[in-house]
């Protein structure tokens, strides 16, 4: 005919009840359009292949076209039937073809997944009235909210459809629903917390589950055997046992649901949202071996099948951990090699955490343990390796994801509470039951934290206990279980299902209500949350390490002996296996945090708009008792300047040769001076890359102008360089700060010993992201966008013995400026007095990172600087004698000076003389450099306007530098 | 081997060294024996040969200066004493009223200014009761893997100096030391259970 293919395609698409189904499709081809058939069309629209679509639940309605045009959505599960035969086509028998519709109203192709878009966004919608109110949210969490609104709109469909609709399926939920969640806590989980406190999470999720399980299943059947329990519940020992298994686990949904907005200390929070995860193990197998025996009959059940039930324990979670940390290394190898292609790493992480959890349900172990252990593995690596933004899309598509799982779960919880079809209620069976797992929580708990409290270095105490027995809550991983019950093997199961739903909605509900004052009341340990520092961070390390060691000379190979074993094992081979090279530099925590503090430090910068520039003394934001800054805006802005500045630092890096470097310069110029012109449209529209925004770009511009003009006008308005020393230290009488420091040395005392130490120029060092074997890369335009620059701010080593005087190198202005006549204090100067050895320190607060986008700038002022600091080594007589006005020929034959050959006695380490060297060239034919003008009175801070004075450039004469 | 069986009789001084290390009976024998067991050649005392041929202590990155802190003042040999009153160092902190302790007795060797004594004397090389920068990039440089280059690890650890000097003079004294790590745990980071 006219060359027709069709093909039905099974789909697997969540329905509007959230059931799994396959929804079947037809498509055919048809190269030529009915509309010749039918005549209707005329000949001029015959050729131009119409290609309709049409799709139907039922799977009647073929749909045109071609078949390489296929939605990439579409995954084919089932066998493609290909070349399908065609009569059943829509027009055929008898029917009226149908015209050309301007309109078509077309809700069964998208109801299914229209109503779960609906139904996320209702759940959404109600979470942002929740929080319109921040009062009734402190109140009450969140869950409890979710479940009342379910509660409502189940009645409400149930009032309107007349049958209780859209509840929460068993296989949507563990296919779909909890994965992310699973995944989001696994993910984030604090490792260290979580391993430190392995040894008490285990001892819960395992001992407490079974004597949970164990304990409310017999207590239950006692209480139906003493007849509290209506004799209409058909239910025996083994029934009330898989009863009690599956109500016992704590869940890791509600947990964390109600957890998160305590705020309990994070050793009580890791063990009891430690234990909710790890259950699952122990929950599925008790599960399964108690209804297999139930569905096998008590009577058939052999001693061999209850050696079988422990060892598939064993099986069941010890595999599901294996499966979790196979895909963790997986994912942490692929990963590894994802450089070109940036845009798919979050995508890879979702996918084979995924693959982890499915291939753990496949094989019916433990998938909530698997996902944890993948996600908990494979974090260290992916980390490192994967890009900033991969990062951040990561973290927020997994919290996106887990929060939407999470509303979605407590609201069709609340909503299939409403359909009474599936319940039979009986009092005694709900009340003994609420009764029994709070009590035996509550036992348990006190019985193993007596153990556990036995071999712990840091005791839980009562209150502790208390929170954890409250805190044991139970949810939806209990209903779905319930649901999944067999009605014909277990006759009980309506009853089951209503006390579950009452058990859930307690303890939920309730339970979540009061927990928070609860807390408060106890005065519970909260959490407290402080920024990390470098000396935090450096003597947790070597805390660690002498921990290891007084175990090694002890002689018992303990908890830290183990970890130290480990982590030998995880630099030797598992780091260098799973991380690129460049990564696993970064990777050193001690360097991750330096790394962190100092973009910081850098946006801090930015955000009090340059104060800092003019901040007198060393304030850093990052230490405790700055404020902090707004979190958000350093990891956003960190992105930002991450990626900006590689361009200029590389050119100044690896630029070599004279006419580079004269390019080098012109394009900072340039780039400096030209702003680009706002852009509408983007001229790109690639699939694997994002481009920069234009926006953003824009943004950035902006910003390195501010920036650069700031730094200019500070520099030109003022040029003072040194009347603040960054962080002056008097070293004996702890005089505080540049005012006094300057004082003394406007009144020429004798100045003493600075621990200058700290006093520190700033190298900027450009990282080239892969090492060589990873050469050939470098051609790539494609540029690393996270790790560009390190900011090394490196101190001179050698102590300046009598640097007071370093406060009388100034800038002026302008040649016009009269120059005071030299004091005292000048003749006493350091450098007059003639030695040898003359360091010149350019110096700087050590630590105040210049953002990445003010580079330009700032290598101008630290060139200008390294110009004036050359001359007293060769020329410093006329350089102190000479009023200023003669300086302007001298200042370029300075710059010449240094250019051409630092002098020898500098001070500067090799790399910074070099770095300063080109800096100072790529800058040298900068014109308005030439105005910059040492000025050597000291009386010039008269002059100086306060804001702007405090510069936190200062020059330093070492007392060897003298004249 | 009767004569090398643990019994309290033999541990030299063994009230003594329990009043003032606080160990138990237990503990005190368990460390006599690893004590002998570390001691070759039954001296009596340790010398630095005996603590280094502790496999694991050759990959610490810390561990010839721990070995080092056995022998204060140059000794070349720690007796049992010398070498419990180290570990006790590391002895957990009981919960314990500090108005219920007589303030005139010393002040236990595990608590938390000890500790942190401890660890800082690690770092105090030259016993000058100041990290200096020079110190604390020693430190730095074993601790830090290899990647890091030199100037990282130097503007590490000026960094680091920086953060915790308050008052200026370039180093970190035991105060300024004890001030950066106020919020942490150092009782419970720097005890070991089996000690008790």
């Amino acid at each position: 005919m006219l060359g027709r293919w069709s093909g039905s395609f099974f789909w697997l698409v969540p329905s509007p009840s959230f059931r799994p189904q396959f929804l079947q499709f037809e498509i055919s081809v048809e190269a030529f359009p009915s509309l010749r058939e039918n005549g209707g069309g005329g000949g001029g629209s015959g050729d131009a292949g119409l290609v309709v679509l049409r799709c139907r639940e039922d799977g009647e309605t073929a749909c045109r076209m071609p078949r390489a045009a296929l939605p990439l959505l579409v995954l084919p599960l089932a066998g493609v039937v290909a070349a399908e035969e065609t009569t059943q086509e829509p027009g055929a028998p008898g029917e009226h073809p149908p015209g050309l519709a301007l309109f078509r109203w077309q809700w069964h192709e998208v109801e299914a997944p229209y109503l779960v878009a609906l139904w996320i966004l209702v759940a959404s919608l109600a979470k942002i009235v929740f929080h319109l109110s921040r009062k009734v949210t402190s109140l009450v969490p969140e869950s409890c909210l979710l479940i009342l609104l379910g509660l409502v709109l189940g009645g409400i469909v149930l009032a309107v459809a007349k049958k209780a609709e859209y509840q929460l399926e068993p296989g949507t939920f563990f296919l779909f629903l909890l994965p992310p969640i699973v995944l989001d806590s696994g993910y984030f989980m604090p490792s260290r917390l979580f391993f430190d406190n392995l040894g008490a999470i285990l001892t819960y999720a395992v001992v407490g589950t079974l004597w949970n399980a164990f304990t409310t299943g017999a207590a239950l059947w006692g209480l139906r055997q003493a007849g509290f329990v209506a004799s209409r519940v058909q239910a025996g020992l083994l029934d009330f046992l898989l009863f009690g298994s599956l109500i016992s686990a704590v869940d890791p949904v509600a947990v964390l649901a109600v957890f998160e907005e305590v705020h309990v200390n994070e050793t009580l929070f890791i063990i009891v949202f430690g234990e909710s995860l790890l259950n699952d193990a122990v929950t599925v197998v008790l599960y399964k071996v108690c209804n297999s025996f139930v569905e096998m009959g008590s009577a058939n059940v052999q001693a061999a099948d209850y050696l079988k039930g422990v060892a598939s324990l064993f099986v069941v979670s010890l595999g599901g951990a294996a499966v979790g940390l196979v895909f963790a290394f997986l994912l942490a190898l692929t990963t590894r090699f994802t450089k070109r292609v940036r845009i798919i790493e979050p995508l890879l992480v979702f996918l084979l955490a995924y693959a982890a959890y499915l291939t753990a349900e496949m094989a019916s172990l433990s998938a909530i343990l698997a996902v944890t252990m993948c996600g908990l593995g494979c974090k260290k690596y992916v980390e490192a390796n994967i890009s900033h933004k991969s990062r951040t899309a990561v973290k927020y598509t997994m919290k996106t994801l887990a929060s939407c799982a999470e509303t979605v779960i407590f609201m069709l919880l609340g909503i299939s509470a409403v359909d009474s079809s599936k319940w039979a209620w009986d009092s005694g069976l709900v009340l003994g039951t609420l009764i029994f797992i709070l009590f035996f929580r509550a036992l348990g708990v006190v019985l193993q934290t007596w153990v556990l409290n036995q071999f712990r270095l840091v005791p839980l105490d009562k209150i502790d206990q208390v929170v954890m027995s409250y805190g044991g809550l139970r949810g939806a991983v209990a209903f779905a279980l319930v649901i999944l019950l067999d009605r014909t093997k277990v006759p009980a199961k309506d009853y089951f299902v209503a006390t579950t739903i009452v058990v859930v909605f307690f303890t939920v509900i309730v339970q979540g209500l009061t927990i928070k004052p609860l807390v408060k009341w106890l005065k519970v340990k909260r959490s407290e949350h402080h920024k990390p520092t470098l000396n935090q961070e450096l003597h947790e390390h070597t805390f660690d390490h002498i921990l290891a060691a007084v175990e090694d000379v002890v002689g018992h190979h303990g908890y830290h002996y183990w970890r130290d074993r480990w982590e030998q094992f995880d630099k030797k081979y598992l780091s260098q296996l799973l991380m690129r090279r460049s990564a696993y530099r970064i990777r050193d925590q001690i360097w991750d945090v330096y790394y962190r503090l100092n973009i910081r430090d850098a946006i801090s910068f930015v955000d009090q708009g340059g104060h800092v520039l003019s901040s007198t003394g060393l304030t850093l934001p990052s230490m405790p008792s700055r404020n902090s800054v707004a979190e958000t805006s350093v990891t956003n802005l960190l992105r930002e300047s991450g990626s900006g500045a590689c361009l200029d630092l590389q050119v100044i890096d690896t630029v070599r040769s004279g006419r580079d470097r004269e390019d080098a310069a012109m394009h900072h110029l340039l780039c400096g001076g030209l702003y680009k012109p706002r852009r509408r449209y983007k001229a790109s529209c690639s699939r694997h890359f994002i481009s920069e925004d234009a926006q953003e770009r824009q943004d950035k511009e902006v910003f390195q102008q501010n920036m650069k003009r700031r730094l200019e006008s500070f520099k030109s308005t003022k040029h003072n360089i040194c009347f603040t020393k960054s962080k002056p230290r008097p070293h004996k009488a702890g005089r505080k700060k540049d005012g006094v420091a300057n004082a003394e040395a406007i009144n020429g005392k004798p100045p003493r010993d600075l621990g200058f130490q700290d006093t520190a120029a700033v190298i900027l060092n450009v990282e080239s992201e892969e090492e060589e074997e990873e050469e050939s890369d470098s051609s790539e335009t494609e540029k690393e966008d996270d790790e560009g620059i390190i900011f090394v701010a490196r101190a001179t080593s050698e102590v300046l013995q009598e640097g007071k005087v370093s406060g009388s190198l100034e800038l002026c202005p302008s040649p016009r400026v009269i120059p005071p006549s030299p004091t005292c204090a000048e003749k006493e100067l350091p450098w007059k007095s003639g030695q040898g050895d003359l360091a010149v320190y350019v110096s700087s607060e050590t630590t105040k990172i210049v953002p990445v986008d003010m580079q330009m700038g700032w290598n101008q002022s630290i060139s200008s600087l390294e110009s004036l600091a050359s001359p007293p080594c060769t020329q410093a007589t006329t350089l102190t004698r000479l009023p200023p006005r003669q300086q302007d020929a001298e200042e370029p034959q300075a710059l010449l000076d240094l250019s051409s050959d630092p002098h020898p006695s500098f001070a500067f380490p090799p790399s910074l003389a070099k770095a300063g060297r080109s800096r100072s060239e790529s800058s040298a034919d900068i014109p308005q450099q030439q105005e910059l003008q040492p000025l050597m009175g000291h009386k010039d801070h008269t002059h100086l306007s306060p804001g702007t004075a405090t510069s936190h450039w200062c020059i330093h004469f070492n007392r060897g530098a003298r004249l | 081997m009767g004569a090398r069986s643990s019994h309290a009789a033999v541990i030299p001084d063994a009230d003594g060294i329990r009043r003032e290390t606080g160990f138990s009976q237990a503990s005190l024998l368990r460390l006599h024996h690893r004590f002998r067991a570390l001691d070759g050649n039954n001296k009596g005392y340790l010398s630095r040969t005996d603590l280094q041929q502790i496999g694991a202590l050759a990959v610490n990155p810390l561990g010839d200066r721990i070995i080092d802190s056995f022998f204060p003042d140059g000794n070349q040999r720690v007796d049992f004493s010398g070498f419990v009153r180290i570990l006790a160092h590391f002895r957990p902190v009981e919960e314990e009223d500090p108005a219920m302790r007589d303030p005139k007795q010393p002040e236990p060797l595990n608590s938390r200014m000890n500790k942190l004594r401890f660890a800082f004397q690690l770092y105090d090389l030259d016993r000058d009761g100041k990290i200096s920068r020079h110190e604390m990039l020693q430190v730095l440089r074993l601790m830090v893997g290899v990647q890091v280059t030199e100037e990282q690890l130097e503007s590490i650890a000026d960094r680091t100096v920086q953060e915790a000097d308050e008052d200026g003079d370039g180093a970190v004294s035991f105060l300024e030391f004890t001030k950066s790590l106020e919020k942490m745990n150092v009782e419970q980071k720097m005890s070991i259970r089996i000690l008790k």
